[in-house]
């Protein structure tokens, strides 16, 4: 197996002759195709050499054949192999199609081509690179050895005979084979074998290469010294994969994808993402401020449990650990059982100080680190899919990107796959149409009218976003009075508590619906854009609404506690208004269309608006989890109901979406959006919030602060007392972070690396464009050189029917038409 | 029952070894999914052929399988990955595990886009020529009248793409520039996948 690629054999023809002859038929399962072994090589002098060697007997086969009867003597139609027999029979079928869009690139498919011609053509390297075993191994073979190069340090001159060129003493690795043709497979294994075993590992898993051929290539590259290092990779990576066989949902996300594709299943991975966002903060909030504070606690409470503390998150809730004033302003013993104990943080004996746990510190750590953490792996992922979806060279292929990898395997019903073969249809229907229309140049009166109904649109929008602003601020400031004057019934009180979060929900439920009513009027270059400048406006909707009301809620008594609250009321009726939702929006509108409308086709899952309800949501969790660590369990049990409904809901009601998706530009924005505006405005808000407001002096942990990040500073402060060697630290505080100076250069310097990175990726696409000039140059060259041999061919075919001719005449008058002379290469 | 104990029994065996050498080349997900992997193709086998270690099924029992029932490209993804001598279209376990390692999450854009050419390449020769790139808009778009494209669209769109695509101009688009174009568009790996 080995001897194959190497194959400089060439092999007798007399019997692989009549095997050829048996396989004549067409039948395209006995074709050779270049993926055949011993019908292709990896280089061009080894076919040289054949055709030498062969040729004395393949003069005598051409005097054998001069017997038999052709009918054209243009056409070679006695192939060996199958491809020139395709060629020339796809040849005449599709010249008429062909030949209209590839007359001006002069197409390298000439006609009357010798099957020589052609069966070096489809011997090429660039045609066999990717196909057969031989060819891809020597390609890994040059990769490997480049990646040594780069790899392996210079080596020492003492190591080199001194015979040796100075050129070669700069490469290590010609000093390992010194057997000149050891052959291509166990340069490869010799490589793999000197790589660091992390590149050995990269390097077989890329290889498309089947599985048994992987198998043996690693069991003799791999060496025992690395033995254990190896163990220890599989034993990483059997721990990886149990992770992810832990992953819930995945025969439901499978049944998803398979009827409705890539773009409705990224809604629900984005669900599944969020979730896990909620499960590290509710853990970093639990293990270090609720389970303390909850195996403490600081006063017994006597109101008692009515059930309508689910839906306002007041009344005896307000008295657990579910809210900031519940928690402790000073340091908690280790057992402590007394509950009046409302002692300070000074006041404590040294003792009592070692086993305890102090909670003002411990409470503006948790939430700082956890916001702190929380963001570098959003930006993180941010980054990672950012390079996946936007290129350098960002050409209008369009066409060819769409045709190449539009179709989605993952969906498998046959519904939905006929489905989305219209859509393909359809969308490449428009394509097209759309190209050949690109010249049609607008008038100066059509761009005016255009750009004056866009004008009016987004009026239209920010008025009404102004308007409900106003709306919401003047109506909680009325709520808030309503509620300090008399107060009626208790359920008329609580239902006082819900109506803002109401209000606020049917805003941000009716105004997006207005939104798509005023898009429909303007025209978009594309439908893409209408789908930014869509979320965009929603977006602003939404961001405004909660500027509003986190501005209304600073000045009151204990307010954070009541911030808490409404929040908790908050992200309830945005679970209920998303459940009234997709009852009235998917169910009701289906059965709307299908009994009075008629229509055959379902509502469409709005994936942008979906996505954008999930991003509002946890930006609410977010500002709430300064105000109620136990926030994020009520965000993660609402993100489990929301799976499940939009599941069943989306099975049941909807379709997939007609326009096209792309989804990983999709995602990147979702995962943008979560963090531009969302998570960094809820850290604007929160760290405004510890910086300088006040804390309210009758409730939680700061209460005898002046800012929560005093408790900080205070606990340095006791530091340095202890440790005088700690100063440092607190001199590096003053003069780094806080020194709006330092913060300058530190913008500078970034701003300078990007700058950089700018002209790089500048210079790059400047090379992009000469390299692809270069290649095409190349291409000229090959055509050249095939048309050469042709003639060559041609000059060959010439002399010998002139020879023949001479030859007989004598013996034979009747013959007009000579037979051509082929000239056989025999494997 | 001992019977069938016995053959699980062999299985097992041999697919702990392959399993666990399949993870350390390939990186598939779970040992778990490489048991549903077998268990799925133990389906396909007739009562007899599960006696025997490298069986193969045939290609027409192969896209019975739901993954691949509708797919427009089955028969052609069954060509690829099939070992056999007589080159028609049947797998062996070990062509089925290829089969899914490459069309799974682990695997690298690099294999993907080399097996999707292949799959691609209706007529084998290395190339994408316009009678490949003629099949391929057929598949893409379905049987169905309405939604096929008419002779003067699939001209105009077959030689856009060959003007998009072939960098070196000869009419036909080989591997490199096929993995040129694949690179710079981003759906293709999540749309390049099937799962079991």
């Amino acid at each position: 197996m080995v001897q194959e690629e190497a194959c400089s054999l060439p092999l007798p023809p007399g019997p692989l002759m009549t095997k050829s002859e048996s396989v004549l038929s067409p039948v395209r399962l006995s074709v050779r195709s270049p993926a055949d072994e011993e019908g292709v090589h990896d280089s061009f002098q080894q076919l040289i050499a054949e055709h030498r060697d062969n040729g004395a007997a393949s003069s005598a086969l051409e005097l054998q054949q001069l017997q038999s009867d052709l009918d054209e003597e243009n056409r070679d139609n006695m192939p060996l192999s199958g491809p020139e027999h395709e060629h020339r029979r796809r040849q005449g079928a599709s010249d008429l199609e062909c030949d209209g869009g590839e007359r001006e690139m002069d197409p390298i498919q000439g006609e009357g081509w010798s099957s020589d011609t052609l069966k070096i053509l489809s011997s090429m390297p660039s045609r066999t690179i990717g196909r057969n075993r031989g060819a891809i191994i020597s390609q890994y073979c040059n990769k490997t050895l480049k990646l040594r190069r780069r790899r392996q340090t210079r080596p020492s001159i003492r190591d080199f005979s001194p015979s040796s060129r100075p050129s070669i003493r700069s490469y290590g690795m010609e000093g390992d084979t010194t057997d000149a043709e050891v052959s291509k497979r166990e340069r490869l294994v010799n490589n793999l074998q000197n790589l660091p075993v992390s590149d050995r590992v990269r390097m077989l898993r890329g290889m498309p290469l089947s599985v048994a051929e992987k198998k043996e290539i690693r069991h003799v590259a791999r060496s025992h010294r690395f033995f254990c290092v190896l163990f220890m990779f599989a034993s990483w990576y059997s721990w990886l994969s149990f992770l992810h066989s832990l992953q819930p949902w995945q025969t439901l996300l499978k049944r998803v994808s398979g009827r409705f594709g890539t773009g409705v299943l990224s809604y629900f991975l984005f669900l599944k993402t969020l979730v896990f966002f909620n499960v590290f903060l509710f853990l970093v909030t639990g293990a270090f401020l609720v389970l303390p504070q909850a195996v403490h606690p600081p006063y017994r409470d006597t109101t008692s449990f009515s059930g309508l503390e689910l839906l306002t998150g007041a009344g005896s809730f307000s008295h657990t650990v579910m809210y900031y004033g519940y928690y402790a302003n000073y340091t908690l013993p280790r057992r402590s059982r007394d509950e009046g104990g409302g002692q300070n943080a000074s006041t404590l004996t040294s003792d009592s100080q070692q086993f305890s746990y102090n909670m003002p510190l411990a409470y503006f750590f948790t939430i700082g680190m956890a916001f702190f953490i929380t963001c570098i792996i959003l930006v993180y992922s941010m980054s990672k899919t950012f390079g996946r979806s936007f290129r350098i060279n960002k050409s209008n292929s369009i066409l060819t990107m769409k045709t190449f990898s539009c179709w989605d395997f993952k969906v498998i019903k046959k519904k939905s796959v006929q489905i989305m073969s219209e859509n393909i249809g359809t969308q490449l229907k428009e394509l097209l149409a759309e190209l050949t229309q690109k010249h049609t140049k607008s008038t100066f009166c059509k761009r005016f009218c255009r750009l004056m109904v866009h004008g009016v649109a987004w009026t239209i929008c920010i008025a009404s976003t102004t308007g409900c602003m106003a709306g919401v601020y003047y109506f909680s400031e009325f709520i808030h009075k309503v509620r300090l004057d008399g107060l009626s019934s208790p359920v008329c009180h609580k239902a006082k508590l819900l109506s803002l979060p109401t209000v606020v929900s049917v805003i941000n439920l009716l105004l997006p619906a207005l939104f798509n009513l005023v898009g429909w009027m303007e025209t978009y270059e594309s439908p893409s854009v209408f789908a930014y400048v869509a979320i965009g406006r929603n977006l602003m909707l939404k961001m405004s609404m909660l500027g509003v009301l986190c501005f209304h809620w600073l000045g009151r008594v204990c307010w954070e506690d009541f911030v808490g609250q409404e929040l908790y009321r908050f992200l309830l009726m945005d679970f209920i208004f998303t459940l009234l939702d997709t009852l009235f929006g998917e169910l009701l509108w289906r059965l709307f269309s299908e009994k009075v409308l008629k229509r055959k086709r379902k509502p469409v899952f709005d994936i942008a608006r979906n996505v954008l309800d999930l991003i509002y949501g946890q930006t609410l969790a977010w500002l709430g989890v300064l105000f109620s660590p136990v926030l994020p369990v009520v965000q993660i049990l609402k993100l489990f109901l929301v799976f499940y409904i939009k599941m069943s809901s989306v099975m049941l009601n909807c379709q997939a979406p007609r326009k096209p998706y792309r989804a990983s530009q999709m995602t990147t924005i979702f995962i943008t959006l979560l963090c531009i505006p969302s998570l960094l405005g809820a850290s604007v808000c929160v760290t405004y919030t510890m910086w300088s407001i006040t804390p309210s002096t009758s409730c939680g942990p700061f209460r005898t602060l002046d800012t929560m990040f005093k408790a900080g500073k205070h606990w340095m402060e006791i530091l340095e007392k202890d440790n005088p060697s700690l100063s440092v630290l607190s001199k590096a505080h003053t003069y780094f972070v806080e020194n709006p100076f330092f913060l300058f250069v530190g913008a500078g310097i970034f701003l300078i690396v990007i700058y950089f990175h700018s002209q790089v990726v500048d210079g790059q696409r400047k090379i992009i464009s000469l390299l692809q000039d270069q290649i095409q140059n190349e291409g000229e060259d090959k055509k050249f050189l095939i048309n050469r041999l042709q003639s060559v061919h041609k000059q060959k075919q010439d002399a010998g029917k002139r020879l023949k001719s001479q030859v007989n005449k004598p013996q034979s008058t009747k013959h007009r038409n000579f037979k051509p002379v082929w000239i056989k290469l025999e494997y | 029952f001992c019977g069938l104990l016995l053959t699980t029994a062999k299985y097992n065996l041999k697919l702990k070894t392959s399993t666990w050498e399949l993870r350390r080349v390939n990186f598939r997900k779970s040992r778990s999914q490489n048991i549903s992997a077998h268990k799925r193709f133990t389906e396909l086998l007739e009562k007899h052929e599960k006696e025997q270690i490298d069986a193969r099924v045939p290609i027409g029992r192969i896209i019975t399988l739901p993954e691949l029932k509708s797919n427009p490209f089955k028969e052609r993804i069954c060509q690829v990955f099939s070992t056999s001598e007589q080159k028609d279209g049947s797998l062996t376990f070990e062509d089925f595990l290829d089969l899914l390692s490459a069309f799974s999450d682990s695997a690298t854009l690099e294999i993907k886009s080399h097996y999707a050419f292949r799959i691609f390449d209706f007529d084998d020769d290395g190339t994408l020529d316009c009678a490949d790139l003629e099949k391929l808009v057929n598949c893409l778009t379905g049987e169905t009248n309405d939604a096929k494209l008419s002779s003067t669209e699939m001209k105009q769109l077959i030689s856009n793409i060959l003007e998009e695509s072939d960098i070196d101009k000869d009419g036909t688009v080989n591997l490199s520039e096929f993995q040129h174009v694949i690179s710079r568009s981003p759906d293709f790996v999540s749309s390049f996948k099937i799962v079991l």
